[in-house]
């Protein structure tokens, strides 16, 4: 999140969209009521009449797969309606920027933007790949980009904005969405208020518009909206995702995917070979005279880095070259992983804390990629669809060799150490009880396997001995948490002297703006540099003091980086540093100093000609992009449809479905990456979501008797008109089929789910939970009851995100056994 | 300890469970097996496990506006109870100073009048134990100076406990926020229940929300007129035989010859 979760109260508008906060964020619910009693409104758009929208004053449904249509337009009415923050935009964003004249907008390109090679297709482009040249600026000899300040150049970002949004009327919107066109005009009214300097509306959404084919761009259609409206840096506002897991926040922070290291720097690949040219490609240079360019101190945090890793003996060229390399352009991300691990490219794997046979798209290929591995470990607490998927249902024990390994782990109040929340903030957790039996934390499960590895290498040497036995691991025989966060924070390896100030060797680096490109210091993770310093830990803080009156309780935990709580907040005020909403000031400039929240560094307001900087720090040119050149799929976000649509045409453009889109049908495993669109076999459009009950795929709450008892089985929520078409009963046991898959379900018709009208004709959803697996209650059953047999491995092109929210199934009225 | 009202508002619920859960915690109860028979709802019912329930109700307006109500139900612990009149073992059923209508279980036998008595349906037989069980307020918790388990649970501030005057000035304060439909449920029945609601729509829309909560007129006839009635009989024609003895005195037997009496 930019923002928090206590922020919520200051907002004048909640447009929850994507998410079901009320449902699966129970607890966020209090500052969402603390708004609504503020006199804040709560708007909800889903599929379904969920939770949050019978807490809504406006309630607007939509089509799954459908948020971009109904985004966009939302921009052209702030636009054609003069309800933008134009000062904001003109200062804090591209939107003055003049963009190369070669540049083509879908409207003129057959749904595509210009550059795009790939196949063409009666569907439009499939497996095309964009050459972004185009999507450039024009530049002045000075190397900054050229701009219009009167936002009305043909080419400038803003202008071209409109033109592109200009095609999403509300009667286009309406044909794709469903939305009936009252609710669609009252949605974009409510929300289009907070364009007001002094009012705040803000964005929370999750799993709905991430696990989509154009996953991506539907944040990015919401960063656009929200930048229009001044939203993004101010209280109340930002651009918030709900994270789906207790610290799936820390595991992204602490660089668990394959294409990040800790801190969000980049994972090295193979065209660099040295740390410099690693440092020369991925640090941003900018030639703005305002821009702080933050992401320029990059060398300073990968050697910090790299230090920590390999300590201070081992030379940084040397350390950066005990790092992996991923190939150019290749992907490691999940679905691949398991597309491989089907074809037997992998002898072991280590199902650390998760469970893919039942969270893993297309469940099926899942559970028989597990058979073809030599070996697993499963860590976790109890016994799951994944470590015993060789007893699962349709598999034959005596045909797997994989040999399964359960280590059982401690459960998260056994053990100590940190978790970080949505809002960014590092909250210490202690022990309160031991682990039952021989469970064990997994710090304490990884720190005996790497000390049984770096045994092994010593005696036997083996493919990488030098990145193994030079590493640093300083946290104990059995693992202190404490050591690790020293680490995670940093230190001082030599006596360094900065601005006149001598810090010694082997003291905690108080801020990572202390931290040096020359191998004098170290970080294990440079945005949580200064979380754990000479004065303590301050994750473990517990101060309830908020003088701020803006929920800001500076002293309750620590919030990377350094302890700011709301991000981008230079943007929350105007030139001369005084805020757009005095009632709820971020910060605030006294004539000599920040008031207020940690600002987004300490420079002066932007009228200080000298010092002043732009508020977007972490973009190169220091602004906000209204045009986004960086990414996969397009600069301008783009209505395409789902993989598997319930339409036979895009209704926007000739182009069906997001052309980068990697389709699995041709390199993966045709049988198993079945697709079925417009299919008549499959003409219910269904998605997936949550219950308050169940957590992930269940592999703790279905063991929870007194969950169980509340969520007792799979289910399939449908329309009361849907089940008089196939003559199903409230509560009868039913079959949901998809290419991929069945399970068996209990319906429950409900008049909140209702059909949509859809290009003219009607479209039916359903909805599914994805709690649920063979494994417990009843193992002996064998019962097909996992969401994720059904769902298509296909991700959006940024991320690779499976489109787990819009897929095409049937209903059919018998169990399957 | 002063009397304490349970203010429960239905606008801020949004069926998370946890005071279901909660509940279940402090008490020590186990889950019960459950089916999806159709609904979130579950178990269906309260039960001699299950002391608080969360019921879901779909509504849909003429027009097509939808509502998705969440009410938390339990026992009232209402002032006039009618399980506590009806309860034929001395002790059984008590109240707190606070307000809780406590059952002890352990003296209950089982013979379910309280049930019937119950406006609301809440006491629940165990065929096990052949007793009956509901929520007893936390009455343990609130002897401790503690809020009863589902109020410290509940995220939303759905449910608060507190002194009787500020809980009811709330209540009304809320309701007058609210506007429409929204009223104060439980202050006006069974001379105030201490669990009260502020109810977004009218009582008559909820299921299984008596609009005129009140104790079965057979109750009224049985404890106060026809117990007292009987007691006032049987004492009475005790009382007329002890008077006639007094006065008349013992019959004595008639002589053979004649039965003269003697002067």
């Amino acid at each position: 999140m930019t923002n928090h979760w206590i922020d919520f109260r200051n907002s004048d508008c909640i447009l929850v969209m994507g998410s079901n906060p009320a449902c699966n964020h129970p607890v966020s619910f209090k500052w969402i009521q603390k708004a609504i009693d503020k006199g804040g409104k709560l708007v909800c758009v889903d599929p379904r009449f969920t939770q949050t929208a019978a807490k809504s004053s406006l309630y607007a449904p939509l089509r799954s797969g459908s948020d971009i249509a109904f985004l966009g337009g939302m921009i052209k009415y702030i636009l054609e309606n003069n309800l933008y923050f134009e000062d904001y935009i003109r200062q804090y964003t591209n939107a003055t920027y003049l963009v190369n004249p070669e540049f083509k907008l879908p409207g003129d390109n057959d749904g595509v933007f210009s550059g795009l090679a790939g196949t063409k297709t009666r569907e439009g482009y499939v497996s095309g790949k964009y050459d972004r040249a185009t999507w450039s600026f024009q530049m002045n000899d000075d190397g900054t980009a050229k701009k219009d300040l009167t936002l009305q150049d043909p080419n400038c970002a803003f202008q071209l904005l409109k033109k592109h949004f200009s095609r999403y009327t509300v009667e286009k919107v309406v044909e794709i969405t469903g939305t009936p066109k009252d609710k669609l005009l009252a949605v974009y009214k409510s929300y289009a208020a907070t364009g007001k300097p002094d009012k705040a509306g803000t964005i929370l959404y999750a799993m709905g518009w991430t696990q989509h084919t154009v996953g991506v761009q539907n944040i990015r259609a919401m960063s656009i909206i929200q930048l229009l409206l001044g939203n993004m840096g101010v209280a109340g506002g930002g651009v918030n995702a709900l994270r789906g897991e207790a610290n799936v926040q820390g595991s992204t922070d602490h660089g668990l995917l394959f294409h990040i290291l800790p801190g969000y720097l980049k994972t090295p690949t193979a065209s660099m070979p040295t740390l410099a040219d690693y440092n020369e490609k991925n640090t941003p240079k900018t030639k703005e005279p305002k821009s702080a360019n933050w992401w320029g101190n990059t060398p300073k945090y990968s050697a910090s880095l790299l230090r920590s890793f390999y300590g201070a003996e081992v030379p940084l060229d040397d350390a950066y070259s005990y790092l992996p390399k991923i190939d150019d352009g290749a992907n490691y991300s999940w679905l691949t992983i398991f597309d491989k691990m089907y074809k037997g490219q992998f002898s072991g794997f280590f199902a650390w804390g998760q469970n893919p046979a039942c969270s893993g798209a297309n469940a099926n290929k899942v559970r028989q990629a597990l058979a073809k591995l030599k070996w697993m470990v499963n860590v976790n607490l109890f016994p799951n669809e994944t470590g015993d998927f060789w007893k699962g249902p349709g598999m034959n024990p005596a045909e797997i060799d994989t040999e399964v390994f359960m280590l059982p782990c401690a459960a998260s109040m056994e053990k100590e150490g940190s978790i970080s929340n949505s809002g960014r903030w590092m909250q210490w957790r202690y022990k309160a009880t031991n682990a039952p039996g021989v469970a064990m934390p997994d710090g304490e499960i990884i720190s005996e396997l790497f000390h049984k590895v770096r045994e092994l290498y010593q005696k036997d040497g083996g493919p990488v001995t030098d990145p193994i036995l030079k590493l640093t691991w300083d946290y104990g025989k059995a693992f202190d948490p404490h050591a690790v966060a020293k680490e995670i924070n940093g230190y001082f390896l030599e006596d360094k002297e900065i601005d006149g100030k001598l810090y010694k060797k082997g003291s905690l680096v108080p801020a990572f703006k202390f931290l040096q490109a020359d191998g004098s210091t170290s970080s294990g993770c440079w945005v949580y540099c200064g979380s754990y310093t000479a004065d303590g830990n301050k994750s473990a803080k517990r101060g309830k003091d908020d003088p701020t009156g803006i929920g800001q309780y500076s002293n309750w935990a620590w919030a990377w980086p350094v302890n700011r709580r709301i991000i981008y907040n230079r943007a929350s005020v105007d030139l001369s540093g005084k805020p757009y909403a005095p009632d709820k000031p971020v910060i605030s400039w006294d004539g000599t100093a920040w008031k207020g929240d940690v600002p987004d560094g300490p420079w002066p307001p932007l009228a200080s000609e000298a010092d002043g900087k732009l508020p977007f720090i972490m973009k190169p040119d220091g602004v906000a992009s209204i045009f986004g050149p960086g990414l996969a799929d397009g600069p301008f976000p783009e209505h395409y449809e789902p993989l598997e649509c319930p339409i036979e045409k895009n209704p926007m453009s000739p182009q069906f479905v997001n052309p980068t889109v990697k389709r699995w049908e041709k390199d993966g495993v045709p049988e198993l990456d079945k697709r079925a669109s417009c299919d008549p076999r499959y003409p219910i459009v269904c998605t997936t979501y949550r219950v308050s009950e169940h957590w992930q795929t269940g592999v703790m709450t279905r063991w929870t008797p007194w969950l169980l008892e509340l969520q007792p089985e799979m289910f399939v929520e449908m329309s009361r008109e849907l089940a008089e078409l196939k003559g199903f009963k409230n509560g009868e046991r039913v079959m949901v089929k998809s290419a991929r898959g069945e399970v068996n379900a209990v319906a429950i018709v409900t008049p909140r789910f209702k059909p949509f009208t859809i290009a003219g004709q009607i479209v039916h959803e359903v909805g599914i939970p994805w709690h649920y697996g063979w494994r417990y209650p009843n193992p002996e059953k064998k019962e097909l009851r996992s969401a994720n047999l059904l769902t298509p491995s296909i991700g959006d092109p940024n991320t690779m995100i499976p489109e787990s929210k819009a897929f095409m199934v049937d209903v059919i009225g018998k169990e399957v056994k | 300890m002063k009397e304490k009202i349970m203010l429960v508002d239905l606008s801020k619920c949004t069926a998370c469970r946890s005071c279901q859960v909660a509940c279940k915690n402090w008490n020590g109860l186990p889950a019960v097996p459950t089916i999806n028979s159709g609904t979130y709802q579950n178990p269906p019912d309260l039960n001699a496990k299950t002391y608080t329930l969360i019921r879901f109700q779909e509504l849909e307006a003429r027009d097509g506006a939808m509502k998705w109500l969440f009410r938390n139900d339990k026992c009232f612990h209402c002032t006039d109870a009618g399980c506590m009149k009806a309860c034929p073992v001395p002790g059984c059923i008590t109240r707190t100073e606070s307000g809780a209508v406590v059952l002890d279980s352990t003296k209950c036998i089982g013979c379910k009048y309280c049930y019937h008595a119950c406006p609301f349906s809440v006491p629940q037989f165990d065929a096990a134990t052949e007793k009956m069980y509901k929520c007893h307020w936390c009455h343990d918790r609130q002897a401790e100076g503690r809020i009863p388990a589902c109020a410290k649970a509940c995220p939303t501030g759905t449910i608060q406990f507190g002194d009787k005057d500020a809980m009811l000035a709330l209540a009304n304060k809320r309701v007058k926020e609210l506007g429409g439909d929204a009223s104060v449920y439980g202050d006006k029945h069974l001379d105030g229940t201490h669990v009260v609601y502020v109810l977004t729509e009218k009582p008559e829309v909820y299921d299984n929300l008596p609009v005129h909560p009140k104790i079965s007129p057979l109750i009224f006839l049985w404890k106060d007129v026809l117990k007292p009635f009987s007691m006032l009989t049987f004492l009475g024609g005790l009382g007329a035989c002890a008077l006639y003895y007094l006065i008349k005195g013992p019959k004595r037997p008639k002589f053979e010859e004649g039965g003269e009496k003697h002067e």
